[in-house]
């Protein structure tokens, strides 16, 4: 597609990324059809193209973004089924990260929305804060039908009460920062982002992660240092934020490489392991660009890990169907489609798959606190294909999935539960 | 850019008006008319055409969409319908002066009768989500343009659009039963049924691919078909363009009607491997995608006999695919393949000729000289069994004069097209791309009798002018 930057403006490197990628685009309309919000919307201003053509016009105009502009680019959901549609290869992640940048940094949000945009950046990358505003937020829940029914914002604070949790499962005594040893001689050693917000919501992901690779002979290290992926902020917009969240990840396995050196970086929540994968673009030009490609080489979605490293179920089949729901980070952001399904045939369950299931579940990071019109539709509309299979209960491989999804009458797990607990783990509760 | 029309000023002048007038009609949301929120509707799918509109509207229902005609008749307004926005003709680009109606919102499929063997979908249905509504019923709705999976019905109509598997089962026009229309006055006409053959003249034919000039579509009864039972796709690599084109030229001169039979030169192979990991043939200067379905038995006989021939003429390989993920990667490639020419050039035109299957390698072979004579590189993708081109001009349109040069040597294409007894449009219609060359298919006579249908249905020229006739001869 033509673009107009002049020669001033394509000097700025990111501006010249985004140049790149919308030149890559040829305006054909594919990606139209696979998107979450244009299937509900049927607005092109809801679609790929057209927030496409929106960031072109704000980025060429150089101007501060309009309302007008912010409004469709907050719908996005950044589930990149755009991105799996697209036979052009436009790299969509990287200029709608580019564009909620720049609309950040030139847009005034009503100061209702700052300070709830402020005060998710502030508590969700912290286990201790989140933690202590989950409890909050439990005291509070039976005051939510005093709320005002209209306004977005009560809206908003609605769904956030509504998704915290009823009580809080206790910190497990696996988890912070140490070496867990091999189970006979070592084959390997790893590294695992623990996370943030999901060692607080379900800590018996991480535990059943540090199992299974313990039991395939892996020495399992959770670094000093290491911590938010740093994909909260950054699809916010939070560039600054972001980047500190990057660099202190890079720095602590950087440690780790150097020191007694890694053969991955083993991440259980499919958002986070998009934004490791992506460390290298992120920290182009500056001092840590090679570290911080490094470490995106090494990243990899734990069912990644566990195929190369040969799973095996060691009880009998328990005779369960499984319906797979396809976190978008992980089938969009990192292409990785086969191998949670295989693995779970080979655990022994029946795996089944719900229509539709390239669309996102409305989770899509803080966007179901945020958006949560358009979040609870998606949502709807996923459980109702998922009841259609007729599972005993629903796998993924992001916790954002699973809080999106529980609590309607399917129990929803962790596909790192279900192979734990056939390879010898507890049954998930 | 392409001339338009000189814009009505006095409708230009009542524009706020007129948008209030709308807002008066349709949901807060169905109406755009934000300077800032136009601009992405102000292009298509081909994109080096670019005019805002006054406004758009999308409406949800066809009693909307009569509310939105009448008033706009009434105000003396153009209107363009827009589906999707995946028109390679320039079929949705607006005008400065008219009001872009987007069925988009008209998504539901209404009615699948599968004794009848039909279904009834508005009009802003994907045509991919008509047989995806029936999966695992074993039916289908055959016209598969490659863009099936984002295109809607409505505009399949508007355009009588094609694709790979036309070869066996016919173009949109033979798979349609009936339509729901609103006329420019904001009538709404229903035309044809549940039935072939409806009563009276054959307005359906007339009607489809009319490119939204006659009415707005809103619903449409589709026949669906039982699908065969099963289907096998083969590769055919070839050392030359035009070995590959008498083989396309033998293979039908035999007798032997595939499925589909499918054509893509080097350029083509490789921007599509990239995107779909099909296995394509690398070093291949041609490809033939060559489908046959039924028995088991029947598809073996079929594909015995065509590698029979294509043996004939020297091929690199033969491969026939060996199971239903290979045949869908396959199949990938070559539906994304405009698309995936964006990995290897910045833009391009898809042209949409038609010549006689015999004539394939002479064409080819002429399209090679003006490659070399226009200094732009060309990528040959097309419906070979049916002989629908669609050679892709690939240029940069960040250069200055690199457009008008693409324009120029597809202008000769189609000009090659008509000489060798073929036509101007196969599948993407006229819409702006060709309109200039209309002239080379048909005499004034024919045009203006052409013209006399629109003003019989369209007095004041209300609905998408500027498409499909030349400019320069005003309305009959």
């Amino acid at each position: 597609m033509q673009t107009s930057f002049t020669a001033a403006q394509l000097r700025d490197p990111a501006t010249a990324a985004a140049n790149q990628v919308l030149r890559t685009c040829v305006h054909c309309g594919f990606c139209t059809a696979t998107c979450p919000t244009f299937v509900l919307l049927g607005d092109e201003l809801d679609s790929p193209r057209g927030r496409i053509y929106l960031i072109k016009e704000m980025l060429e105009a150089g101007r501060p973004a309009t309302a007008a502009v912010v409004l469709h680019v907050d719908r996005c959901l950044s589930c990149l089924s755009c991105m799996t549609t697209c036979p052009s290869g436009v790299h969509y992640m990287h200029l709608v990260d580019h564009a909620r940048a720049t609309i950040e940094r030139t847009y005034r949000r009503p100061w209702h929305e700052r300070a709830l945009r402020a005060l998710l950046a502030w508590v969700l990358p912290h286990p201790g804060r989140l933690r202590l505003v989950l409890a909050a937020a439990r005291l509070a829940r039976p005051f939510a039908g005093l709320l005002p029914r209209g306004g977005m914002s009560f809206r908003r604070v609605r769904a956030m009460l509504a998704t915290a949790p009823g009580r809080l499962p206790p910190a497990s005594p696996l988890d912070g920062v140490r070496v867990h040893r091999a189970e006979g001689p070592r084959r390997f050693r790893v590294a695992l982002l623990d996370g943030c917000a999901q060692r607080v919501l379900n800590p018996a992901i991480n535990d059943a992660t540090i199992r299974l690779l313990t039991r395939l002979g892996g020495e399992v290290v959770v670094s000093a240092g290491a911590g938010c992926c740093g994909g909260l902020t950054h699809h916010m917009g939070r560039h600054d934020q972001a980047l500190a969240s990057v660099r202190a990840n890079i720095a602590a396995w950087s440690r780790e490489i150097t020191g007694n050196g890694l053969d991955g970086i083993v991440v259980n929540a499919a958002g986070c392991g998009t934004m490791l994968k992506d460390y290298g673009f992120m920290m182009r030009g500056e001092p840590e660009a090679e570290a911080a490609s490094q470490v995106a080489a090494l990243a990899m979605d734990i069912t990644e890990a566990l195929v190369k490293l040969g799973y095996a179920p060691s009880r009998p089949a328990p005779g369960l169907t499984v319906a797979y729901h396809a976190a978008c980070s992980l089938q969009h952001g990192q292409g990785v489609t086969d191998a949670p399904r295989m693995l779970l045939r080979k655990a022994g369950f029946r795996v089944v798959e719900p229509a539709e299931a390239h669309l996102c579940c409305g989770s899509a990071g803080t966007y179901n606190l945020l958006q949560p019109d358009l979040a609870a539709a998606l949502r709807d509309r996923k459980l109702a294909n998922l009841c259609a299979t007729a599972p005993d209960m629903v796998a993924t491989g992001n916790i954002g999935c699973m809080t999106q999804l529980a609590g309607h009458g399917l129990p929803v797990v962790h596909t790192v539960e279900l192979l734990d607990w056939m390879a010898g783990g507890p049954r998930p509760g | 850019m392409i001339a338009q029309l000189p814009p009505r000023q006095d409708v230009l002048a009542r524009r706020d008006a007129i948008v209030a007038g709308l807002r008066r009609l349709l949901a807060p949301d169905a109406v755009i008319a934000e300077p800032d929120l136009l601009k992405p509707y102000e292009t298509d799918g081909m994109s080096c055409h670019r005019q805002v509109p006054l406004a758009v509207v999308l409406p949800a229902t066809t009693a909307e969409v009569a509310a939105v005609m009448a008033f706009l008749h009434r105000e003396g307004v153009c209107v363009v319908a827009r589906g999707a926005g995946t028109s390679l003709s320039g079929g949705a680009l607006p005008m400065q002066d008219a009001v872009v109606i987007g069925v988009m919102r008209m998504n539901r499929i209404l009615e699948i009768d599968y004794a009848d063997r039909l279904a009834v979908v508005q009009a802003g249905v994907t045509n991919l989500g008509i047989t995806q509504a029936m999966e695992g019923r074993g039916f289908f709705y055959a016209p598969d343009p490659s863009s099936q999976l984002a295109c809607m019905i409505g505009g399949n109509v508007a355009m009588n659009s094609g694709g790979a598997h036309c070869l066996r089962y016919g173009v949109t026009t033979n798979n349609l039963l009936g339509l729901k229309l609103v006329t420019v006055e904001g009538e709404v006409v229903d035309i044809g049924g549940g039935h072939l053959d409806a009563a009276g003249y054959d307005w359906l034919g007339l009607l489809t691919g009319s490119e939204g000039q006659l009415a707005i579509v809103t619903e449409v009864t589709v026949r669906i078909l039982r699908a065969a039972e099963g289907a096998r796709a083969m590769l055919a690599a070839f050392r030359a363009n035009d070995v590959a084109g008498d083989c396309v030229a033998a293979i039908i001169a035999s007798g032997i009607i595939p499925v589909a039979l499918e054509f893509m030169d080097r350029p083509a192979i490789h921007a599509c491997e990239a995107f779909a990991h099909a296995g394509y043939p690398l070093d291949a200067e041609a490809m033939l995608i060559i489908e046959v379905e039924g028995s088991a038995a029947e598809q073996d006989d079929l594909l015995g006999r065509i590698g029979e021939i294509c043996r004939r003429h020297d091929p690199i390989s033969l491969r026939i695919s060996a199971s239903a993920a290979e045949s869908a990667a396959i199949w990938k490639g070559r539906k994304g393949a405009f698309g995936a020419v964006g990995r290897i050039s910045p833009d391009y035109l898809c042209m949409d000729g038609v010549i006689p299957t015999s004539r394939l390698a002479e064409v080819l072979r002429r399209i090679g000289a003006m490659s070399a004579e226009y200094g732009l590189q060309v990528a040959n993708i097309f419906h070979a069994g049916d002989g629908n081109l669609h050679p892709l001009i690939m240029f940069d349109a960040n250069e200055p004069d690199s457009f008008d040069r693409a324009e120029r040597f597809g202008a000769d294409i189609l000009r090659l097209c008509v000489e060798m007894g073929g036509c101007l449009t196969g599948e993407h219609g006229v819409g702006v791309e060709k309109r200039d060359l209309m002239v080379v298919q048909f005499t004034a006579a024919e045009l203006d009798q052409q013209r006399r249908v629109k003003s019989a249905f369209d007095p004041g020229w209300l609905l998408n002018p500027s498409k499909v006739f030349p400019l320069q001869v005003p309305p009959a």
